[in-house]
């Protein structure tokens, strides 16, 4: 079991505009009221990177800023996991046109925002951060493989980390092959030591085996959590926002889970 | 080894697909042909054909076998690294849309090829395992990065031993996307030579079986000794020029180690053979070594191998201290004279103990790994 306190959250959605804006609806204490995702492109990129920055790299630095403005801490100052199903899904559609037709010209800025780490590229310049961060993928579990990834940091390398999930649709015809509904991002600031910031604690445990998940109350909200790989956070979200003490579970791989348990600080 | 000790480069010129390129490439020729095991023939895509050609080399399936009879299917973690996993599956399929619809091909299988995660899921169930898993996709230092992930997991007791990987396979997004860049060589790679012009892109794959120190059973073990990891917070696709960033992970690794630069007897250096990416490297690595370590870039036998770089890498530096081999370099004529670094063309021997391998990627992301003996 790993022990992570959380600082700072970050939250961008369908309906869902912003942690403070959202938590009373996670809460179950108001309405969930349908909107699209306001994506806007941060201000704390550079206007060269700002013009040429996609779907991931909005929601990724405007959840990761929210966290960062609630703990109080320089975004500098933290380590990042970033974690997301598949990268600029608008982009590596734009290439594979590209690819299949001559002639084969792949813009420079085409490539370099075609990795899977782009987000997290930006993120460094944008927050001016020398410390480690890393890109990582596990299909509909990638919001636990980041997860995971980040408490393993907290516990053993004593690191601040920011958690950084997110996912947004594909066009056609890769969206018929790999439906993801929305674009959605979630930030978490993870830390080992409590501060006076903190807002919960968080108990994190990989368990082999199935395990019922934790669903949303909110049949609108179950169907984002179902629908977009990265807003598996959304029951996680859920717990901290009631602000009581809570036992989750979320599905990790075929064979495995995560047990999950939030207790407010 | 024997191609190392031989000098024998795999670069050749470039026949790949339908690519219209003039450079050299590194090319598994037997992927065509090759297909992936039959139960898991979802998978199949160049990538993973890749993964399992590796897999069934050098006694690695048994010796998986016999650490899943040790510790149990699910104490084992999967953490692989690539760049662009089965994207060259969409890339083809993209030329076979359906003329009515726009719809892919009905063969296509997404989350089993294109998707990064792929590989880390294939060689999974290639191997049975049920630990933790994902893929680190940080470009070019993914999979040394996975190093790092291996030895957390182990720490914090999710898992008791991982297989950590690579595999990159050939693909045009890389291929147009660096020659788009400026960075590929109308000849074969040449690190750290003062007329250095680009890379060769190649494809390959690696494996590593990790237990914990205290747990192995082997003879003379070799040692993960310390990773370092760091942000370059620069360009996404140039390196820092003073190699901040690089400075940051090889001291990194050094103090995980717990050693000195004067403890480290070999670096395998990223040396891609661009003209920014050796000027920044050399410079970091004189500033945190000066000119008294062996140095060498290995790419001009494998070509940029990308997402698999870091662990073909790793393991060439470990063939290093398990044969006292000290590799050269391939194809490197006229050492550039601004680089203050003891760089080596010729292969050498020599007592190796302790080696040290940097891996750097687009995005600014540094990883450099110290291997070796304890004593």
């Amino acid at each position: 079991m790993m022990r992570l306190y959380v600082e700072g959250i970050g939250l961008l959605g369908p309906g869902l505009d912003g942690w403070a804006a959202s938590r009373a609806v996670l809460a179950g204490e108001t309405a969930y009221v349908a909107a699209p995702t306001n994506l806007r492109a941060s201000d704390m990129l550079p206007a060269a990177e700002r013009r040429r920055a996609g779907v991931p790299i909005k929601l990724a630095l405007t959840v990761g800023q929210e966290a960062f403005l609630q703990a109080g801490r320089e975004t500098k100052s933290a380590s990042t996991v970033f974690t997301s199903s598949g990268g600029d899904n608008d982009n590596v559609h734009a290439i594979n046109g590209i690819l299949a037709t001559a002639p084969r010209e792949v813009s420079p800025t085409r490539f370099h925002n075609s990795v899977h780490n782009a987000a997290a590229g930006y993120w460094c310049i944008a927050a001016g951060s020398h410390e480690p961060s890393t890109s990582l993928c596990a299909y509909d579990a990638s919001f636990v493989a980041g997860l995971l990834e980040s408490a393993t940091q907290v516990v053993v390398d004593d690191a601040v980390v920011a958690l950084v999930a997110y996912d947004h649709c594909y066009p056609e015809p890769l969206h018929s092959v790999r439906p993801i509904a929305n674009s959605f991002g979630a930030a978490l600031i993870l830390t080992k030591q409590q501060s006076d910031k903190s807002l919960a604690v968080i108990e994190v445990e990989f368990v082999s085996g199935k395990a019922p998940e934790t669903t949303m109350k909110d049949e609108v909200l179950e169907d984002l959590r179902k629908g977009v790989p990265a807003a598996r956070v959304l029951p996680l979200l859920a717990a901290l926002a009631a602000a009581k003490t809570t036992q989750i579970s979320i599905d990790y791989l075929e064979d495995n889970h995560l047990d999950i348990r939030v207790a407010p600080c | 080894m024997g191609a190392l000790q031989a000098r024998r480069s795999g670069l050749v010129p470039c026949a790949f697909e339908d690519v219209d390129l003039e450079t050299y490439i590194a090319k598994v020729g037997m992927l065509d042909s090759f297909r992936v095991r039959a139960d898991l023939s979802a998978y199949d895509c160049r990538n993973n054909r890749l993964a399992q050609l590796c897999l069934e080399q050098d006694g690695f399936v048994e010796a998986t076998e016999a650490a899943r009879k040790k510790y149990g299917a699910a104490r084992i973690g999967v953490f692989m690294g690539t760049s662009t996993s089965g994207i060259l599956q969409t890339e083809l399929a993209y030329r076979h849309l359906d003329p009515q619809t726009g719809a892919l091909p009905p063969d296509f299988h997404y989350a089993e090829t294109q998707n990064s995660y792929s590989l880390a899921g294939f060689v999974s169930h290639y191997l049975g395992l049920t630990g933790p898993s994902f893929v680190v996709s940080s470009a070019c230092s993914s999979s040394a990065k996975v190093f790092a992930n291996a030895l957390r997991m182990m720490a914090a007791g999710v898992c008791d031993a991982a297989v950590v990987g690579g595999v990159d396979s050939l693909c045009l997004s890389t291929l147009y996307g660096f020659n788009s860049l400026g960075l590929v060589s109308r000849l074969p790679c040449r690190p750290y030579d003062v007329e250095r012009d680009g890379i060769s892109v190649g494809e390959g794959a690696g494996f590593v079986l990790i237990e914990r120190a205290t747990a192995t059973e082997a003879a003379d073990p070799m040692y993960l000794l310390g990773v370092g990891e760091s942000s370059d917070a620069y360009h996404m696709s140039t390196p820092h020029p003073e190699g901040l960033g690089a400075i940051l992970a090889m001291q990194r690794a050094l103090d995980a180690a717990g050693l000195q630069a004067g403890d480290i007897d070999y670096i395998n250096l990223h040396g891609t053979a661009t003209k920014s990416n050796d000027a920044s490297e050399g410079k970091a690595v004189a500033d945190v070594f000066g000119d008294k370590v062996p140095c060498s870039s290995t790419k001009g036998w494998t070509g940029h191998l990308l997402g698999a770089a870091g662990i073909t890498e790793a393991i060439i530096a470990m063939l290093a201290v398990e044969h006292g081999f000290i590799p050269g370099s391939v194809n490197t004529q006229q050492l550039d004279p601004a680089i203050a670094i003891d760089y080596r063309i010729e292969n050498g021997t020599g007592k190796i103990r302790r080696v040290l391998s940097n891996s750097f990627g687009f995005g600014g992301s540094n990883c450099s790994l110290v291997l070796g003996r304890l004593s």
